[in-house]
């Protein structure tokens, strides 16, 4: 007997994708419309095929981690709803060999109106659980969760957190051979998402339970999963051991290609003609590096397309997540711009002071305006730069990625 | 290991009912979390059930029996010739309507859980059957105001419960898959309602219809259930199981339910990408 678990030959799931409208469901009379329509005319209503997966095969041993990472619509989604039996595959064969559970969301079938000892009941039996089952781990169930004091309350009082818990603590004793978990652990507060990754990993690797993770926590990855696939267009990108498919996948997110400033003409007034940045007295395009410790210089080219009193010029500063780090603006600064004539054009320098952000990487957007109300004018993505580490900072080792700025201080 | 799982495009097809079967506990639980919120949501809660058929019935039979004079055809009070058609029309009625949005109601569950999706119009059909017992009650205070005692063919009443569920779960199961495919079915749904309480007979007796016509009238499988729950109650009424139009009504109910069987069935597997 072998002791795959999960097997994937050859899995493809087609979607019809219909250009009239947005919603996947249709109004009778839209039918009866098209099909009146078809009876005159030749042309078919557009219709594309969509393939959100094609060709996946993938074999699970029993007792193994695996970890699926991809880009949102990458079709990691599809493939579990596939492996839970939610949605038939349009081709191809999965065999799974032992009882599957499968959590694409955790507190399904809750129902708001009842107690929260109902909805153990309630979810348990939605996740597969038999009434017997649910009794037996009744008790373990309450005390992980921590909500004994309102077992007798229904849930929409419940705090979401408490909510999330008590979801969870259902989920989370579920005793299923095969679990699949989507990314379920987004929410919630970290210190219960630290005993969620915990009991997780303890179910797969103590139980000898296999599990597949979905999820874009790629530390919780790392620290869950020994194997893992990326998954890129419907496709399996990179297979094997998880840091190497992390890495493939960082490598993926984090290119430079295809991303040049977008210029946009919001309203009438004025327009950036050109820009430039440089840093330590070096030009600084898309791509390069700036050092941590280093100000930023921004020269903007603005032509006024009308009469202007007074513009407004800001810098924003984002991580790559579209995080915002730092908004500049003139007026925060005390500079007034003087009075533009219809078709005049000036040049304006800014110099910020030291970048101190953690290394990675950082997008530059600009922005012009009236008075910080009505745009004329924006280019987004203007810079985008990766920050390096420098001797500004005193460490060898690179700065700890979950911070966010290095505040420099003086020691006595 | 013993428990393997084949995935593959039509496969759900072979051990459909067995599945069906495997998954009942969520199947009990499911209607008990309906009936719970059902009851639960109101204020009225069961008062509810009980007041509409009882208002219903009041203007029925004024209508009907006092306006429209069909009183005095019968021995028995009208209320009651009334009320043993308006039991199982008001349960077809709300089965109707809960089963054929319950799939759309239940979009999460769909979308994110495995399960045979039969499981959810069946159980939101069980629902109605609560409130089709705390009608009951009525019938039984009729039954205690006006002094009278029913037939005992009363007890065969458990035959046209299954004949009244029957006659439900088929259209609903239809219009259920329908409605995820089509939503304007949402708007149908009541209309047929509204449309099937002056086409069946809830409000007078069957025995109106010309004779050679009621051949054609028993196509609409209300009409058997209705005429076999007042055989049961009322006791001049005659007996539906003799004459041959009962069976057209039995012969529609469950062609109906076979084919939404099967209509549902293929509609299924597309349920989570459509809902």
């Amino acid at each position: 007997m072998s002791d795959i678990v999960i097997k994937a030959e050859a899995v493809g799931k087609k979607y019809i994708i219909r250009h009239e409208g947005q919603e996947s469901y249709q109004a009778l009379r839209d039918v009866i419309q098209q099909k009146t329509k078809g009876l005159f005319a030749k042309t078919k209503p557009v219709r594309e095929e969509f393939w959100a997966l094609k060709d996946i095969n993938f074999e699970v041993r029993q007792g193994e981690a695996i970890g699926i990472i991809g880009r949102n619509g990458a079709g990691k989604s599809t493939l579990l709803k596939i492996l839970s039996r939610i949605t038939e595959p349009t081709e191809g064969r999965v065999t799974l060999n032992g009882r599957t559970s499968s959590l694409l969301e955790i507190g399904t079938g809750f129902h708001p109106e009842l107690t929260g000892r109902e909805n153990i009941f309630l979810n348990g039996a939605v996740l597969g659980m038999n009434r017997a089952e649910i009794k037996k781990k009744f008790d373990a169930i309450v005390e992980f969760s921590g909500v004994e004091k309102f077992l007798d309350t229904p849930v929409k009082r419940y705090s979401s957190g408490m909510y999330l818990r008590l979801a969870f603590s259902v989920a989370a004793h579920l005793e299923p051979e095969i679990l699949i978990v989507d990314e379920v652990l987004a929410v919630g507060d970290t210190e219960f998402q630290k005993k969620c990754l915990g009991k997780m990993d303890e179910v797969s690797r103590n139980e000898g339970r296999t599990v597949l993770f979905v999820s874009h926590n790629t530390v919780a990855i790392e620290s869950l999963c020994s194997r893992g696939f990326l998954i890129e267009q419907g496709k399996i990108h990179t297979e094997g051991p998880i840091k190497h498919v992390i890495d493939s996948y960082a490598s993926l997110t984090n290119t430079f290609v295809g991303k040049g400033p977008i210029h946009k003409l919001i309203s009438e007034g004025a327009v950036i003609q050109n820009f430039r940045f440089s840093s330590a007295g070096n030009d600084v395009y898309t791509g390069d590096k700036v050092m941590l410790g280093q100000e930023l210089k921004i020269e903007i080219e603005i032509t006024a397309t009308q009469k202007l009193k007074g513009l407004s010029v800001a810098i924003d500063i984002k991580n790559s997540n579209g995080e915002l780090y730092s908004h500049i603006i003139n007026e925060d600064d005390g500079y007034i711009f003087p009075d533009m004539e219809n078709g005049e054009t000036r040049v304006v320098t800014i110099k910020t002071s030291p970048i101190l952000y953690v290394p990675g990487d950082y997008i530059v957007d600009l922005w012009l305006g009236s008075y910080q109300t009505s745009g004329y004018y924006s280019v987004k993505n203007a810079l985008h730069f990766s920050l390096e580490q420098s001797d500004v900072v005193g460490r060898k080792m690179p700065l700890p990625q979950h911070t966010k700025v290095y505040l420099s201080s003086t020691w006595n | 290991m013993g428990f393997q799982i084949v995935i593959e495009p039509g496969r759900t097809e072979k051990n459909y009912w067995k599945d069906l079967w495997r998954y009942r506990e969520l199947f009990y639980i499911l209607s008990w979390r309906d009936i719970k919120v059902r009851y639960k949501q109101t204020t009225l809660g069961i008062l509810w059930a009980i007041i509409r058929p009882l208002l219903t019935m009041l203007v029925f039979t004024f209508i009907f029996g006092t306006v429209a004079g069909m009183k005095g055809r019968s021995a028995v009070p009208y209320a009651i010739i009334v009320f043993a058609g308006l039991l199982p029309w008001q349960f077809f009625s709300n089965a109707l309507s809960e089963s054929g949005n319950s799939l759309v109601g239940n979009e999460r569950l769909i979308t994110k859980v495995y399960f045979p999706r039969m499981i959810i119009p069946a159980s939101s059909v069980i629902t109605s059957f609560i409130d089709f017992f705390i009608s009951f009650i009525i019938l039984l205070l009729l039954f205690v105001y006006y002094r009278y005692v029913p037939p005992v063919q009363v007890f065969a009443m458990p035959l046209f419960w299954i004949m009244a569920f029957i006659a439900s779960i088929g259209p609903g199961l239809y219009l259920a898959a329908l409605n995820v495919k089509y939503r304007d079915f949402r708007h149908i749904i009541p209309f047929i309602i509204q449309f099937g309480l002056f086409i069946s007979p809830v409000g007078f007796s069957s025995d109106v219809i010309p004779a050679q016509w009621k051949g054609l009238y028993s196509l609409n499988p209300l009409v058997g259930v209705i005429d076999g729950f007042r055989w049961c109650i009322v006791e001049d009424a005659p007996n539906p199981l003799l004459n041959y139009p009962f069976y057209i009504s039995l012969a529609v109910s469950l062609l109906l339910l076979v084919l939404a069987i099967r209509q549902f069935r293929k509609m299924e597997k597309n349920f989570a990408d459509l809902v």
